[in-house]
């Protein structure tokens, strides 16, 4: 096959620039925008200043028939006439009369996914007008000025390229032409092996699951052993590796779904027999139904909890149109080896969870969060970490891209420091979707699968990439983690395959739909076919990237982008037309049975044959062990607190505090992210006169020509896990809660999710105090109920991610226990909704709920590095009957603004308040702060508080809703220069807007540039 | 449902909108291969009185010369045709050019008026419909003008102040001659970049309808009032009929007054609009589409 080389670059006629004398309006010089990034980046991250960096696209067709002359037409189509120049062939490296370069070529690996290549080739299909047979691989050459070839070596594996994915050469010049593509795959298909397990001691099936990336225990490999035993036969290794996948700690919840024996610190066992998923996730949602019911809170034929916990994202209802569909889900481990890639595939996967539950929904809006080490981490790293600053780039990077390019802007985004996410990174990707309540005459949240149906994949081709990512992510990180588990994310192949399906749903050309996640076909077609009661498939029939996939890997693969639809076959030919008339791939595999069994062939061979009875329900669950001590800590000796929490040194608090990663902007990292598309967002991520204040919750509107709106918050505490995890899932949901509430969320249309993520909490010889960890793990599930209970905020959804854990030059990291909780709330009249900013001169400032010295891991003790232990405690029925007391004086007109403590206390709330509302806010902190210090009023983080304003006419009013709540008026929005002023017996200390603004963006990049 | 005809009457009256001729305002919206932005593009149009058909580019392309018969108004809308790969709108615009490109041309020369917003505007750019200077019909011209990566490399999501010419062809928004208006701005590739004659004929022609503008209300090329450093801070252009008009910045994404970021602020000072402002762009379109 034929392979052409273009070379297309900035053309230099545009980026020599002109002499002043001879410059044109029209002619400004043209910047090679890519060139001069990557040259801030070397700056930035090593201190490197090149004089000159020159960027070029390369483009290496490998096509079937194509003419030398056919080559320059495709050529001619792809540059752009007006900025660029290229060639078929090589672009002379060195300018006339200029210095020699160094000239670096990036790549990519053989295999992995190229959606710029994919597009090239479209094009070249367009202009020639006619289908292509072959492959385009794309690569990027940097000439660069000014650094020397080993100063560039060395920054290529920390800067340049991710060597799990890219390669990378530095050409000696002249630069010899090279035509050799990355292609992937090999002729032969891998036969399907059989594994002898019978016959294999305890020693030799451990080795199995180790060498095999199975993740499988000694139990779990028995019990396959036995049950092929009683077979009379060893299985195939598709079959040893699709059980491995599906009894995987990421896709079962052993740890959530197993019997624990948890011992208090008296000593006392008490056992929670139904495990914790079913006991306090399941138990607190469907305890919240029964109330419901018992109250006739909703209409007996429209319950607000419509599909929960069965698909693969939970389902409220909304209005009689709509439905709310929201799904959050982690992708630490990928993200850790490839953080773009890696965070991209966290959010475009999770966007084909809400796409794929009951019949399809449609995407409305994204959230995300990181948890990761510190940007400025100066430290030595063990080997095979990468620095927190490149992750953090590179994950932001990933989750732009796909996020923007699926047309989803996003809603919420949060970063969290601390080092013990060195080791492991948080990656939290959420999406909500609208669901019709009804679409082709039928309800939208059921799946209708019938026998007969047929298995029909859809979307991207099959690779290896992403094989082993379920059990992968059942594991901690080592140096042997596989590279297969990198997977690249093609948004434009999903958004294409999601507009189909959103067609095909309103056609009701499908019946049953599940995302290809982890697992893959394995997972999705093995859960579906308990639908029916059984599945047969052929995976000879798969589209793949490359040839020479051996059948386990076609059946696991993690290739992005699919999904797996089940197609009556009256509707099949209908279904494939739309599917070629949008440009989607879509293949019949098989059909959907009523065997009892899930069977798979390649061709002629039997590759899978399970009864779905062992498949899904033969995994051997055991008995956990939890025993619980309180941490035990020399505490600080209080009189260092006294001193810190004087008047005086209120200013000089206040500043670290806003200086520090976790309060510091970032406004200028999130406004890469599209948060406007779709045009329905009234309450915006970033708020205030300057529109860099993180808003207290947001407020999108559902469907245009509506009102109804969905408000959107977390909450997260992995600090206070330190002292006591119950104490940090309460605080979690009640942050969340309260948020929704002040921007205007009902309080009985409340949902919940809950992202786990634990550092491993099985006890092990590498793990010896898993015990604990998993009474954490049990505190924090009763917190988790008790708040979701008294609050009526049932959890629809959730995800759990168990072994957050890095064993590298034997060093262990492991995260805190760290438990995302996002809430969904819903308002009537979007028009009603209330932001934290101040708006008027003259109003009054109230905290509502009690401030207590509660110091304990807040931000503000752990900057000094104090050991506290009087955590924020949240007393969740008075908390209960304050916030329906708020949401009454609210909905009365009452409040003009409102916002929530957080981390960082009064303090921090008080301060994003004055920057966002441009005026002068006084608060009077002696009058306030009853028995407590001026400091620990302002920085504890008690719970349960509300920081708004209202106009002076609702004194009488305000005192009659929230008297009996705590309310205290703390001060007044003044006119003046703008700015915080806290008023005690010692004086007044005044901070302007701008000098608080300073603070704030004080870590941020360019953000005063120009 | 009263209350909501009425209204939607107020707004036609804010708008200058004839209610009973804008019903006879056909718009189509193309869809498809990444392109995003068409519920808001669609309930835009529909706001400002129009009939909307929303319509995949495939089906458009097999209607073949009939593609934009029917309507007086064809969106190219925003998002990202076929990823923003190789360049913005290159992909969409090659296979438009090859398959629609003369009865592009044949719409806009019978009277057709055209809105690229965005990725859009990228697109009419790449398929030369702008500026259009010195396009005979029935063909498409040549690429004259590009957009470029923003100076400061990366997508970026920023409010942006513009203010429209005072002297502008521009069918679209020749009612919004020396106003100011703001809107989202959302774009990683927006840089006009262009040739010194093709330059001098955009000013002759008075073919750059709006601008960023600094809070002195003056066209500006600094970062971050202009988001990406286009010339004298161009941030659209018309073609000499004025009936075809692109924008780098998205009026539909500001289509309710609570979509501006200070609308509580107005709210509390009782100066919030009651519709978004973006509207009275598209309502130009429609006006232009029913006085002809």
């Amino acid at each position: 096959m034929p392979v052409f080389r273009f070379e297309i670059e900035t053309h230099p006629d545009l980026t020599r620039g002109h002499s002043p004398g001879e410059a044109k309006r029209e002619m400004l010089p043209q910047v090679d925008a890519r060139g001069a990034a990557l040259g801030r980046r070397l700056q930035a991250h090593l201190g490197l200043q090149a004089t000159d960096i020159r960027s070029r696209s390369v483009y290496l067709c490998a096509l079937e028939d194509v003419t030398q002359g056919e080559a320059a037409d495709i050529l001619r189509a792809l540059v752009d006439p007006v900025l660029e120049h290229g060639t078929v062939g090589m672009l002379p490296d060195q300018p006339d009369g200029a210095d020699a370069p160094e000239v670096v070529e990036i790549g990519l690996r053989p295999g992995v996914t190229d959606s710029v290549g994919r597009s090239v080739l479209r094009a070249a299909e367009d202009c020639l007008g006619r289908s292509l047979t072959g492959t385009v691989y794309t690569a990027t050459i940097y000439r660069v000025w000014g650094l020397s070839r080993e100063q560039l070596s060395s920054a290529a594996a920390k800067l340049l390229y991710n060597p799990l994915i890219e390669t990378l050469q530095i050409h000696d010049l002249p630069r010899r032409l090279s035509l050799t593509v990355p292609r992937a795959g090999q002729s032969q298909v891998p036969p399907v092996a059989t594994v002898p397990v019978r016959g294999m001691d305890d020693e030799a099936l451990l080795q199995l699951s180790q060498r095999g990336m199975l993740a499988l225990n000694l139990h779990e490999m028995k019990a396959i052993a036995a049950h092929f035993a009683g077979l009379g036969r060893d299985p195939t290794d598709a079959e040893l590796e699709c059980l491995a996948q599906t009894w995987s700690e990421h896709c079962k919840h052993k740890i959530f779904a197993s019997p624990i024996f948890y011992t208090d610190p008296a000593g006392n066992t008490r056992v929670i027999k139904r495990g914790l998923f079913r006991t306090h996730i399941r138990g607190a949602t469907e305890a919240i139904a029964e109330v419901r019911t018992a109250q006739g809170v909703d209409p007996e034929d429209a319950p607000f909890l419509v599909s929960v916990f069965h698909d693969n994202a939970g389902v409220v209802r909304l209005s009689e149109a709509d439905h709310l569909v929201y799904k959050v889900e982690t992708h630490n481990s990928p993200s850790a080896l490839d953080p773009y890639g890696g965070a991209m595939t966290g959010i475009v996967g999770v966007n084909r969870d809400s796409l794929g539950t009951g019949l399809g929904a449609d995407l409305l809006t994204n959230v995300w969060g990181y948890c990761l080490g510190p940007p400025d981490h100066d430290q030595p790293l063990p080997p095979g970490l990468m620095h927190p600053s490149r992750i953090r780039e590179g994950v932001h990077a990933g989750v732009i891209d796909g996020g923007n390019q699926s047309g989803i802007p996003y809603s919420r985004g949060f970063e969290l420091f601390d080092t013990r996410y060195l080791g492991k990174p948080l990656v939290y990707c959420g999406t909500v979707a609208v669901m019709p309540v009804q679409s082709a005459g039928q309800p939208t949240h059921e799946k209708r699968t019938k026998v007969g149906d047929r298995v029909v994949m859809l979307g991207g081709r099959i690779g290896k990439d992403g094989i082993h990512g379920a059990t992968f992510s059942s594991v901690e990180l080592d140096e042997d983690s596989p590279v297969q588990a990198v997977q690249i994310g093609d948004p434009i192949t999903q958004k294409m395959m999601a507009d189909f399906l959103l067609e095909a749903r309103d056609r009701g050309l499908y019946s049953g739909i599940t995302d290809n996640g982890a697992g893959g076909l394995s997972s999705s077609v093995g859960e579906m076919a308990e639908a029916t009661g059984g599945a047969h498939i052929d995976l000879a029939k798969a589209p793949l990237k490359y040839p020479g996939l051996a059948p386990w890997e076609i059946l696991i693969s993690e290739a992005q982008e699919r999904m797996s639809v089940a197609v009556p076959p009256e509707h099949l030919e209908a279904f494939m037309a739309l599917a070629r008339a949008r440009e989607v791939e879509a293949t019949d595999l098989g059909c959907f049975t009523d065997s009892g069994r899930f069977v798979v062939d390649y061709g002629q061979t039997r590759v899978v044959d399970l009864t779905l009875e062992f498949l899904h329900n033969g995994v051997p669950l055991g008995e956990l062990q939890a025993v619980w001590q309180p941490p035990t800590r020399a505490l600080t000796n209080p009189e260092q607190v006294a001193s810190a929490s004087s008047a005086n040194a209120l200013v000089d608090e206040l500043r670290t505090l806003l200086t520090s990663h976790n309060f510091a902007s970032h406004e200028q990292l999130a406004r890469h992210y599209d948060h406007e598309v779709k045009g329905l967002s009234v309450v915006k991520p970033l708020i205030g006169v300057h529109r860099d204040i993180p808003s207290t919750a947001t407020v999108m509107r559902v469907r245009h020509h509506r009102h109804e709106g969905v408000v959107l918050a977390e909450g997260i505490h992995p600090h206070y896990s330190d002292i006591d995890t119950y104490a940090m899932a309460t605080a979690a949901v009640d942050e969340g809660v309260r948020r929704v509430l002040c921007a205007g969320a009902r309080l009985d249309r409340l949902s919940a999710l809950d992202n786990f993520c634990w550092p491993d909490p099985i006890v092990s010889a590498k793990n010896p105090d898993g015990a604990h960890k998993l009474a954490q793990l049990v505190r924090a599930c009763e917190g988790l109920r008790d708040a979701c209970e008294t609050y009526g905020a049932p959890l629809i959804s959730g995800k759990d991610s168990m072994k957050n854990d890095a064993y590298l030059g034997g060093v262990k990291i492991s995260i805190p226990p760290t438990l995302l909780i996002s809430v969904m709330g819903q308002m009537p009249d979007v028009r009603k909704a209330l932001e934290l900013a101040p708006l008027c001169v003259g109003d009054d400032i109230y905290v509502v709920g009690e401030t207590r010295d509660e110091l304990g891991a807040s931000q503000w003790a752990r900057l000094h590095g104090w050991e506290l232990d009087s955590v924020p405690r949240t007393d969740l029925v008075p908390c209960m009957s304050r916030y329906r007391a708020f949401v009454r004086a609210r909905d009365a007109g009452r409040v003009r603004s409102a916002h929530v403590t957080s981390r960082g206390g009064l303090a921090v709330a008080f301060a994003h308040m004055a920057m966002a509302s441009g005026l002068q806010l006084e608060i009077d902190v002696d009058g306030s702060r009853g028995q407590l210090s001026p400091g620990a009023w302002l920085f504890s983080e008690s719970t349960g508080r509300f920081v708004m304003t209202a106009g002076q006419e609702h004194r009488d009013g305000l005192r009659r809703h929230l008297g009996a709540h705590g309310l205290i008026r703390v001060g007044s929005v003044v006119a003046g220069p703008g700015g915080l002023s806290l008023q005690t017996n010692a004086g007044t200390s005044m901070l302007t807007s701008e000098q608080l603004r300073t603070w704030f963006h004080a870590r941020e990049e360019g953000r005063h540039a120009n | 449902m009263q209350t909501e005809a009425n209204t939607q009457q107020q707004v036609h009256h804010a708008l200058g909108i004839d209610s009973t001729r804008a019903r006879d305002v056909r718009v189509l919206v193309m869809t498809g291969y990444g392109l995003n932005c068409e519920a808001e593009t669609r309930a835009g149009f529909e706001m400002a009185g129009a009939q909307v058909c929303e319509r995949h580019v495939s089906e458009v392309i097999s209607a073949g010369r009939q593609a934009f018969t029917g309507f007086e108004i064809v969106a190219c809308i925003g998002g990202f045709s076929f990823g923003d790969h190789i360049a913005s709108g290159r992909v969409y615009a090659n296979r438009l050019r090859g398959q629609l490109g003369d009865s592009l041309a044949t719409f806009v020369d019978d009277g057709g008026l055209v809105i690229g917003i965005c990725n859009g505007f990228q697109t009419l750019v790449k398929l030369g419909l702008l500026p259009g200077v010195g396009r005979k019909g029935p063909k498409l011209a040549p690429q004259t003008v590009s957009l470029a990566h923003n100076e400061r490399l990366g997508y970026r999501n920023s409010w942006v102040r513009l203010r429209f010419a005072t002297q502008s062809p521009c069918q679209w928004t020749r009612h919004l001659a020396g106003e100011l208006l703001e809107m989202p701005s959302r774009h990683g590739e927006g840089k006009l970049v262009w040739g010194p004659e093709v330059g001098s004929a955009i000013e002759a022609g008075q073919l750059v309808p709006v601008r960023y503008v600094d809070h002195n209300n003056q066209p500006t090329e600094s970062w971050p009032a202009n988001p990406n450093g286009s010339p004298a801070g161009a941030a659209g252009l018309c073609d000499p009929s004025g009936r075809v008009f692109g924008i780098m910045p998205h009026p539909e994404a500001y289509i309710y007054p609570e979509a501006h970021p200070d609308w509580q602020r107005q709210r509390a000072t009782g100066s919030l609009p009651s519709y978004g402002l973006g509207l009275r762009v598209l309502a130009g379109g429609v006006r232009a589409a029913y006085s002809g």
